[in-house]
């Protein structure tokens, strides 16, 4: 049996303002995170003695060349390069770290800048697979991948475009209300069908637009944060798990469906007793497979499910409330971050304008590093008021 | 396929060639491709076949990898069509296929998948090719040959048919250029320039290939300097792929024979003679290697495979092929920022006149000419053909040094 994460809480969650390019380097968005989450917490630097790093663009730098960088002497440090799955496997590492006192307050931070050609470097030396067996293939960087993904997904499980598409306006729909959001202009069904194709069958707005931005958030004990009275969520039950079900031809179930029912065991809870999810959605095909492994369909039933459901931050099954990355953007790492943190928002209360009614469950899902054909690292975690 | 003739209007694009950057271990499939064969990484100890390469065996974590020649059969489980690129060779090409395929050895695959290939699920046959960069990719195909399954758009990309190239043969007098100005005539070649020396010379069946359409001679002599930069200077810039045939030969080694002179008159062919036309031929091929859909594509220099290790009773011939062999890598390396390739065809004993003495099996110029033209239209590096040119590399791959004693008795 796992060791529970009673005690744990999650308090200060930092949106540093998405652009879609920045002259910056990764420490400056580093940094901002950084800074605002201080200052969220009413904390001097030296009061937070852990941190966690996570970042594609911070290179030649790590965790450790940050803390120079930064001015900061943590005696716990993580440098968690997980991409996706990051936020979720940084505050289970800040988790235990804080239970076992290792560290008091852990700053968890993410962050990526987004220079004009950073994007297609990162591509290219992605990973040794991706250099030597994805890269060469037309460069088409994830949007190729997933569209094999998407393209399988179809024909198996008969999802269409429409279902893929009613996930897309609706976090568009959030997105409007989320004023941190990079997309702002309304979507119809009609303008997503009608897109231009860019890895058919994903058109452009199943694709996640790459810009800088940074995510934060604070890990600490209920009673630090009462103390320092601060409004925080609590952490009941995470789990992570990678490169499952590698002998899959075709990626179309990840590690969440071996570690769903500890999950749920361990928060005392299950699929249908949450008031809002965050799935990791760099391409709407992901976002069902979670769904479907996480349990709040069976699988093959996420475009039923998707038919059946309203995902408005004011609907039936609110999701990615404020838009996901699909229409806030995607901050590199940092995309790994933000449903963590709009997560916490949700739960204390600061989301005006898009607050979930009465949450005080949700999940947040993670999933990244398409390393190959498929996504390796998967986590989840699951937050209580 | 019908090419549309050069507007002289629009620029000449140059060369872009796809992302080349490989893992170390990857190479193990690009050494494979250049011979035209598909091989991946099978574990010695387990026996799984894994894709891609790696340093170690992801089931059993042996080392003990070896490459071994894969069928390719596969199923395609999913397609795509890329409209957006972040490289600009793909961009300039767009928009391009790619495939998902499962093969029947166990690993999955990212492909380039061939126009012919139908929707998913369907069977196809996964190939191992050089792209334009020289670098292995994989390549799907329809399970089942069709008829024009070389004309494929993207398959282009990586062979070098001579179907609607120009070509330049470096010698048509001998019967290893006759034979090739001919095979290149059948598969339709759309202009063949053939080189001929010493006019006074006259060999049989030379005057016959006067009688093809597609054949313009042209007087071309590697010892002369002058003559190659000028013949360079007019038809260089028109030039797809040149296929340097000029040879001399003569038999014994070092103590038969007095002097330096027949030494150095191999020399001047064999070897003067390639760096004269690389010198004056290289640079215009080059800024050619993205000229539209019949771009400069290939170089290929006839060696022998006397070439890897002396073969005493040809000794300074064997020498001098060598020296070929050592500059053409050369000019591989400087061909293929152009995305030129470069083809080394190795020969054993050419049924000719000058191997008169050597006994058979020799291999016919027709056989040869047909070998050339196959890698050509398979895209491949390295050829050997003939069972001489087979037997004498797996000699000489197996034991250098035994090979070396072997020859010499």
């Amino acid at each position: 049996m796992r060791k529970p994460y009673d005690g744990v809480v999650l308090a200060a969650p930092v949106s540093v303002p998405y652009v879609r390019y920045s002259i910056r380097s990764a420490h400056w968005w580093l940094a901002r995170a950084f800074s605002e989450l201080l200052k969220n917490a009413r904390l001097e630097k030296q009061d937070v003695d852990g941190l966690t790093v996570s970042s594609f663009t911070l290179a030649p730098d790590t965790a450790i060349g940050l803390t120079q960088h930064l001015g900061v002497s943590p005696r716990w440090l993580d440098h968690i390069p997980l991409g996706g799955a990051s936020g979720v496997v940084a505050l289970r590492r800040a988790a235990r770290a804080v239970q076992a006192g290792d560290a008091e307050a852990v700053a968890c931070i993410a962050g990526d800048t987004n220079h004009v050609d950073s994007f297609r470097l990162t591509l290219a030396n992605f990973s040794q697979f991706a250099r030597d067996a994805v890269y060469p293939y037309g460069a088409g960087g994830p949007n190729a991948s997933f569209a094999f993904l998407t393209a399988y997904y179809m024909r198996v499980q008969g999802a269409r475009p429409e279902d893929f598409g009613k996930l897309c306006v609706a976090q568009r729909a959030n997105a409007l209300k989320y004023p941190q959001a990079l997309f702002k202009k309304p979507l119809s069904l009609e303008e997503y069908l009608a897109a231009r194709p860019i890895a058919e069958p994903l058109r452009l707005f199943d694709c996640v637009m790459p810009c800088a931005g940074a995510e934060a958030f604070l890990v600490l004990s209920e009673e630090k944060a009462k103390a320092l009275g601060l409004p925080f969520a609590r952490l009941l039950g995470t789990i992570e798990r990678h490169n499952a079900f590698s002998a899959d031809p075709v990626q179309m179930r990840a590690g969440w469906a071996l570690e769903r029912e500890a999950l749920y065991a361990q928060a005392g809870c299950g699929p249908q007793d949450m008031d809002f999810v965050q799935t990791y959605d760099d391409y709407p095909v992901i976002s069902l497979m979670q769904l479907e492994d996480l349990g709040f369909c069976e699988k093959g039933e996420g475009a039923a499910f998707v038919r059946r459901h309203g995902f408005t931050w004011d609907a039936d099954f609110p999701l990615n409330t404020c838009g996901g990355q699909l229409s806030a953007g995607q901050a590199g790492a940092a995309g790994g971050f933000l449903g963590l943190v709009e997560a916490i928002r949700q739960l204390t209360g600061r989301a005006p304008g898009w607050q979930v009614k009465d949450a005080k469950l949700g999940l947040v899902s993670g999933f990244g590093m398409i390393n190959y054909d498929r996504g390796l690292g998967s986590g989840a975690a699951i937050l209580g008021s | 396929m019908t090419l549309k003739k050069k507007n002289p209007v629009l620029r000449t694009r140059l060369p872009t060639l796809p992302p080349a950057a490989r893992s170390r271990v990857a190479l193990g499939l690009t050494a494979a491709a250049a011979l035209g064969r598909f091989e991946l990484q099978q574990c010695r100890d387990c026996g799984s076949v894994q894709y891609p390469p790696r340093e170690a065996c992801q089931h059993c974590l042996s080392i003990r990898l070896a490459w071994k020649p894969q069928s390719g059969e596969g199923e395609l489980l999913a397609s795509t069509v890329l409209h957006h690129s972040n490289d600009l060779f793909f961009r300039e090409r767009l928009p391009w296929r790619l495939g998902l395929i499962k093969l029947a050895s166990g690993p999955t695959v990212v492909a380039h998948l061939h126009g012919a290939v139908p929707a998913a699920p369907a069977a196809v046959r996964v190939a191992a090719r050089l792209d334009r960069a020289g670098q292995a990719v994989l390549v799907a195909h329809p399970d089942k040959e069709t008829c024009d399954m070389a004309e494929d758009r993207q398959l282009r990309e990586f062979t070098c048919d001579p179907k609607s190239r120009k070509v330049l043969v470096t010698d048509g007098k001998t019967g290893v250029g006759q034979a090739l100005v001919k095979a290149l005539a059948a598969t339709g070649s759309e202009l063949i320039w053939v080189g001929h020396a010493e006019p006074w010379k006259k060999l049989a069946g030379f005057d016959d290939l006067k009688g093809i359409p597609q054949v313009t001679l042209v007087p071309l002599d590697l010892t002369d300097s002058k003559n190659v930069r000028e013949v360079a200077a007019e038809i260089g810039g028109k030039v797809d792929i040149l296929i340097n045939n000029a040879e001399y030969h003569r038999a014994f080694g070092i103590a038969n024979r007095h002097g330096v002179e027949t030494a150095r008159a191999e020399m001047d062919i064999n070897y003067f003679g390639l760096l004269r036309l690389a010198q004056e031929f290289g640079p215009a091929m080059r800024s050619r290697g993205a000229d539209g859909m019949a771009s400069a594509v290939a170089w290929v220099n006839l060696l022998s495979i006397y070439a890897l290790a002396n073969y005493p009773p040809h000794g300074t011939f064997s020498a001098s092929k060598a020296a070929a062999q050592s500059l053409a890598q050369c000019l591989r390396a400087e061909m293929r920022p152009a995305g030129v390739r470069v083809v080394n065809v190795f020969p054993g004993p050419i049924d000719d006149e000058w191997n008169q003495l050597v006994l058979p099996p020799k291999i016919a110029p027709a056989a040869l000419a047909g070998a050339i033209v196959k890698a050509l239209r398979e895209g491949v590096e390295d050829v050997y053909p003939g069972d001489v040119a087979q037997e004498w590399l797996e000699r000489w791959r197996d034991n250098p040094k035994a090979l070396e004693r072997e020859s010499a008795s």
